[in-house]
């Protein structure tokens, strides 16, 4: 395991920015399903098996691949709400795994999550001034109650949200709102990066278009990075700046939104671009479609070597056995894949 | 949530049903007609216990040698027992302690029990494990038997009573709320709390039991008919209120095995006050239960 850690060159560690504010290595987060009377392990989930990226300041990052391929999975472990198996997961170069509660809910402050349903992702029995305002209740950030109640007018303001609905409660307000709080959550503590895992999947196409703007505002004004966990492509391109494209648990295709929109390389990231339908009916006419052969494969049995090769049109014998490591193909696009 | 316009059937024949609650309740009367006659008879039992001095026509402790074992009549509505108290007079006083132990053990056990199973929902793991084997081996014995053990520990009187009879209820409350409270552990706003960096102390009091509000309440509701049986038997039994206070199950005791025949009156009134306070808080957890459960709420 190690030699592939160290064989792996930091996809992104080329790119000229500064140091990055995120970087994970190598990150694995294994589930054990437990079976029978005396709990022995019956099989193993790879739900994140071997992912490594950084994220730099101000810079939003993509994650994309079906359901089930590890996405949310990895977004949670960098929140540090799942223990990851190994790896390593550093914020400003302090690695969080292993960090015991105290430093971990300081560095909490500064990273925070806005989820994918506005629905169960607030307290129903709380207020939306005391959700927005309880972190900063208990970080001491403003102790007295007059000044945090202005802070929070002021989040909610910012947000796009009426200050009067913070003696709400969030079943009185619509689903846009809703997420519009729970990004003033996120913002109550200054975050330096915030994880939104499909943060604007669960909303109507015009309210999402809302809240992608919102999210690009706060992102200029607040010099916020994202990683921004979707299955919606096009989203994904106009937020984006770097895409990382995900499989079964697995990086196959890391590079800049527009490159790796015009210049897919991995026959996944093909696949997958393939799949988007162009809203346009005389050009969608004119196009091939070719679909993919098969289902994702379990995560409980993954196939051996490229985890893709039963679904690729270009696997060979070969990649039935070795594991493809992530290779530069020009400046800043890494491909997992030894046939392109 | 937009507010309903109220259907014709349901305005209220009422003047007063304009106002918002009282049509709520109203309407949740007419939905529920025996969960609003066992409303009506906690209340009346709640106005017997504060009002005990003022309603009670003598003294529960007063004995009357001159009138031992009188029939109901006018003076002596329920008779006397064989120390010639007034039997209505302590039922009355009766009804006070049956509801403080009642009360008290209810909302004790039941919130120990929300407390307990939260926190076994929400931390998990081996601790999850071993409290859960702890509650089934509670749950394996019947309450009585429990409540016993624990007089037998910590002694008769009415303090220890409640606490004998609180005890068992933590168990059957915390496996009732747990299994509401794993649902809720994996619910977003909980990991939203946990990314805040708030404390699980935290996270259990003000995020999930809050939650849990529903089984809490329902479970309160059960355990005030279950806690004011349970006194009765014990009381009953003699190890739970002693004499010569007024309590139901003693009442019996006094009078049931050796009077059955020749002054029925000594055990049935008591007898009827229990199996109908009984029933009352039983009828109303029942309709509680229909009432919160969004499941059944949309009828």
């Amino acid at each position: 395991m190690t030699v592939v850690a160290e064989a792996m060159v930091l996809p992104g560690a080329a790119l000229p920015a500064a140091a990055p504010l995120i970087e994970v290595n190598d990150l694995k987060m294994h589930f054990t399903i437990a079976a029978g009377i005396v709990r022995k392990r019956a099989a193993t989930v790879k739900a994140v098996d071997g992912v490594s990226f950084t994220i730099a300041r101000g810079e939003t990052l993509g994650l994309v691949g079906e359901s089930g391929c590890g996405k949310t999975t990895t977004g949670r472990c960098i929140l540090r709400l799942e223990n990851p198996t190994s790896g390593s997961i550093l914020f400003e170069g302090q690695n969080l795994c292993g960090m015991d509660r105290g430093s971990l809910n300081e560095k909490r402050q500064r990273m925070q999550v806005i989820f994918q349903d506005p629905f169960s992702s607030l307290n129903p029995r709380m207020k939306v001034g005391t959700i927005i305002g309880e972190p900063m209740k208990v970080h001491g950030i403003h102790p007295n109650q007059k000044e945090r109640e202005a802070r929070v007018a002021e989040l909610l303001s910012v947000c796009g949200l009426n200050p009067k609905f913070m003696d709400r409660y969030p079943h009185e307000m619509s689903g846009g709102q809703r997420q519009r709080v729970g990004i003033a959550r996120a913002l109550a503590l200054k975050p330096e990066f915030i994880v939104c895992d499909e943060a604007v999947s669960a909303l109507d196409v015009s309210i999402q278009a809302q809240v992608i703007n919102l999210l690009e505002d706060l992102r200029d004004q607040f010099n916020l990075s994202y990683l921004f966990i979707s299955h919606d492509l096009s989203v994904v391109r106009h937020l984006c700046h770097r895409v990382a494209v995900m499989y079964l648990g697995r990086l196959v295709e890391i590079a800049d939104a527009d490159e790796l929109f015009n210049n897919p390389l991995h026959p996944y990231t093909q696949a997958l671009l393939d799949a988007v339908p162009i809203p346009d009916p005389e050009l969608e006419k004119g196009r091939t479609h070719k679909a993919m052969k098969g289902e994702i494969p379990s995560p409980i049995n993954p196939p051996g070597g490229c985890v893709f090769h039963p679904r690729c049109p270009l696997a060979v014998d070969s990649c039935q056995k070795e594991v493809p490591q992530l290779r530069q193909m020009t400046a800043g696009h890494w491909v997992a894949c030894p046939r392109v | 949530m937009a507010e309903r316009p109220p259907a014709a059937d349901v305005v209220a024949p009422l003047a007063a049903a304009r106002r918002p609650f009282v049509r709520a309740l109203w309407t949740w009367a007419r939905n529920q007609p025996l969960g609003a006659v066992s409303a009506s008879g906690v209340m009346l039992l709640i106005v017997m216990a504060v009002f005990a001095p003022q309603l009670a026509p003598f003294d529960p402790l007063e004995p009357h040698y001159d009138t031992m074992l009188a029939a109901p009549n006018a003076e002596y509505w329920f008779g006397t027992d064989q120390f010639g108290r007034d039997v209505l007079s302590r039922i009355i006083w009766g009804a006070r302690t049956a509801l403080y132990v009642g009360f008290t053990c209810a909302i004790l056990g039941s919130t120990l029990g929300l407390v307990l199973g939260v926190a076994s929902a929400y931390i998990g793991g081996w601790f999850d494990l071993v409290v859960q084997r702890i509650i089934d081996v509670f749950l394996a014995f019947p309450l009585i038997i429990l409540a016993l053990v624990a007089v037998a520990v910590f002694g008769t009187g009415t303090d220890k009573v409640i606490i004998a009879i609180a005890l068992p209820f933590v168990p059957e409350c915390a496996r009732v709320v747990r299994s509401g409270a794993l649902a809720i552990r994996e619910l977003p706003y909980i990991d939203a709390a946990r990314a805040l960096g708030f404390s699980n102390l935290r996270i259990i009091l003000r995020h999930m039991a809050p939650n849990c509000m529903a089984a809490y309440l329902i479970m309160l509701t059960s355990f005030l008919g279950q806690a004011i049986l349970t006194e009765a038997s014990l009381s009953y039994l003699g190890m739970g209120v002693q004499e010569p206070n007024a309590a139901w199950g003693l009442m019996l005791q006094g009078g049931a095995a050796l009077y059955a025949e020749s002054a029925v009156w000594v055990a049935v009134f008591p007898g009827l006050a229990i199996t109908l306070a009984v029933f009352a808080f039983n009828l109303l957890g029942d309709a509680l239960r229909d009432t919160l459960d969004p499941k059944l709420r949309s009828r």
